[in-house]
């Protein structure tokens, strides 16, 4: 048997239920690994305590056959999620020493289906980033290199920590989020399977808010089984959450039939972009010859409005993000910068918020304030809304024209190191997102799955898009795709 | 559009983040790049489209206006940078 660690969660699962691992044994393995991986920065709030604890709980519930979904699982949580008394700060200075008094729905949910929290991930601060380099506690470091060069490469963004955490198998699964590609951007290039489910899907409560029309929970795992297990004990309706779906959570794993005969794949033309490596460009249709050797019929498509996406995305976000983050005022929580002699209420502001925000999110909210201010409003904010509105349109019209499901790049490149894009202007590392933005807009489920490597040995992934609500579907004919692809290759290790 | 130093100030002061005078130009041109980037959504023909408000067309959520919840001060407190007496401290607002 492989290092425990090095297990999914299905393979685990069944092995804790045939009575031949335990959770403790499979948790101790887990904190080892993460013990011996400083080097790559991913996790930054440890919590051996608390997992020993759950993991001994799991396992008297195993033994009593009392044992839920995901009982006695070992996962890493993003430290964008709010877990009761254990630091939770969205990767920022100006939540320093916030330990939230309740615990987010999802990691709720989690924990009553039996998962076991390691601690807590590595991100982008408020997930504003593609690189993982906006951190308050520094970058994350991706276990891939190129080849024998030994550049630091980095894991992706936002959910970096939580990708180089599962493919350094430090954790068996982790929690991510994704309002913009957050998710599937680091999946991609740290070869795991990352799902951003439909905007409702997942409850947002106690997920620290970034841009609340497009954030959305969802799995990152090594496996596209792993990820069905995982998002049936996420998801689901919440009170507490006023527009997540009073839609009902069905058991994903049973919808991967490995059947997709028959269904309709969508390839859209405005994804080919200029200065696409030749690469990714072959590996997409290699993916679409995959799914047609399946069974699956492959149809040109057309999104019109794809080119408009980011630049709707960037008003939008921000937009929310300024409003969202108003909140850090250095009243309630976090950060209080100190003052100086007859400094009112405004400097207290002013000060708290410039020492406590990273440049990126100092920018991201300044633009956010722009565009929504007087005079703006309807210029910036509205017409971004309006765009919006046609992307989804774009969406809906090739549905309705019978399309099951449609597949892309899931990046425009591998992995880069480290660095390489402190020179270049902001919209430089926006472009990232210009594959996944899409379906953060029109509040599709998107995955992204490992699919190849580029020459020089690091992952490159393919998105699949799919109807709203119908993940089942989308994970199915993830799975195809994943075993038609054959992706098994892993970091070889450094660190 | 390009952005000037002083809305660049005056952005910085409606966000209440402090800028310091030095870095304002760098802070403007950096707007006036990502604006530049924005401003490709002027071509789109945009007449007669409703600006989206959800994603998911649903009604919002309601529920009874009734309280479900508190009693509970010296948890809401237990993360402020200062707090007295049961209250959140700040400077002093009115003179």
């Amino acid at each position: 048997m492989s290092e425990l660690n090095e297990l999914g969660l299905a393979e685990a699962r069944d092995l804790l239920r045939k009575g031949e691992v335990t959770s403790v044994e499979l948790t101790e393995a887990c904190l080892q690994a993460i013990e011996a991986a400083d080097a790559l920065n991913a996790f930054v709030h440890k919590t051996p305590e608390i997992a020993l604890e759950r993991a001994r709980a799991a396992d008297e519930r195993l033994r009593a056959g009392d044992a839920p979904a995901m009982c006695g699982l070992p996962i890493g949580i993003k430290d964008l999620f709010c877990t009761r008394g254990v630091p939770s700060q969205a990767a920022s200075r100006i939540l320093e020493g916030f330990r939230p008094e309740y615990e987010s729905t999802v990691t709720d949910q989690l924990q009553q289906a039996g998962a076991v929290m390691l601690g807590k991930l590595n991100m982008d601060e408020f997930a504003m980033g593609s690189s993982n380099e906006t951190s308050v506690y520094g970058n994350a470091v991706s276990p891939w290199r190129r080849g024998n060069d030994d550049t630091a490469l980095t894991p992706g963004g936002s959910s970096g920590g939580s990708a180089a955490a599962v493919a350094a198998d430090l954790c068996l699964a982790a929690t991510g989020t994704d309002t913009g590609g957050s998710i599937r951007q680091p999946a991609a290039f740290t070869g795991i399977v990352g799902l951003k489910p439909t905007y409702g899907r997942c409850s947002r409560w106690g997920i620290v808010a970034f841009a609340s029309s497009l954030d959305q929970a969802g799995p990152m795992t090594k496996t596209v089984r792993d990820a069905a297990i995982m998002l049936t004990a996420m998801a689901g309706p919440d009170p507490k959450d006023s527009t997540s779906a009073e839609i009902e959570v069905p058991d994903f794993e049973a919808a991967l039939t490995g059947d997709i005969r028959g269904r309709k794949i969508g390839i859209p033309k405005e994804y080919r972009m200029e200065g696409m490596p030749a690469e990714i460009e072959a590996l997409w249709a290699k993916g679409a010859e995959m799914l047609r050797d399946a069974g699956a019929e492959i149809v040109d498509i057309s999104l019109p409005h794809t080119k408009y996406a980011l630049p709707a995305y960037y008003v939008i976000a921000p937009a929310e993000a300024s409003s969202n983050l108003a909140r850090y005022d250095g009243v309630r929580y976090g950060h209080r910068a100190k003052l100086a002699e007859g400094d009112g209420i405004t400097e207290m502001y002013e000060k708290t918020r410039a020492e406590g925000f990273g440049a990126e999110v100092q920018r991201r909210v300044m633009i956010g304030t722009y565009v929504l201010s007087a005079g703006f409003y309807d210029a910036y904010y509205n017409r971004a809304r309006r765009v919006r509105t046609l992307i989804k349109r774009d969406f809906e019209a090739v549905f309705a024209e019978g399309i099951d499901a449609i597949l892309t790049p899931a990046t425009p490149s591998a992995a880069f190191a480290l660095g390489e894009m402190a020179q270049a202007d902001p919209v430089q590392m926006y472009l990232n997102d210009v594959f996944t933005v899409t379906v953060n807009l029109a509040g599709l489920p998107g995955i992204s799955v490992p699919a190849g490597l580029d020459g020089h040995g690091l992952p490159l992934g393919l998105q699949l898009i799919g109807r709203p609500w119908e993940e089942g579907e989308l994970l199915n004919t993830a799975q195809v795709l994943e075993s038609a692809a054959g992706f098994v290759a892993k970091p070889a290790r450094w660190w | 559009m390009s952005i000037d130093e002083s809305t660049a100030a005056k952005v910085a002061r409606l966000a209440r983040i402090r800028v310091e005078e030095e870095a304002l130009p760098a802070l403007a041109a950096e707007f006036s790049a990502i604006l530049g980037f924005i401003e490709q959504l002027n071509e789109v023909d945009v007449e007669g489209v409703e600006p989206m408000v959800s994603v998911t067309p649903m009604r919002l959520k309601r529920r009874p206006d009734v309280v479900t919840d508190g009693n509970m001060a010296d948890r809401i407190l237990a993360n402020a940078p200062d707090a007295r007496e049961g209250f959140f401290a700040v400077p002093k607002v009115v003179e």
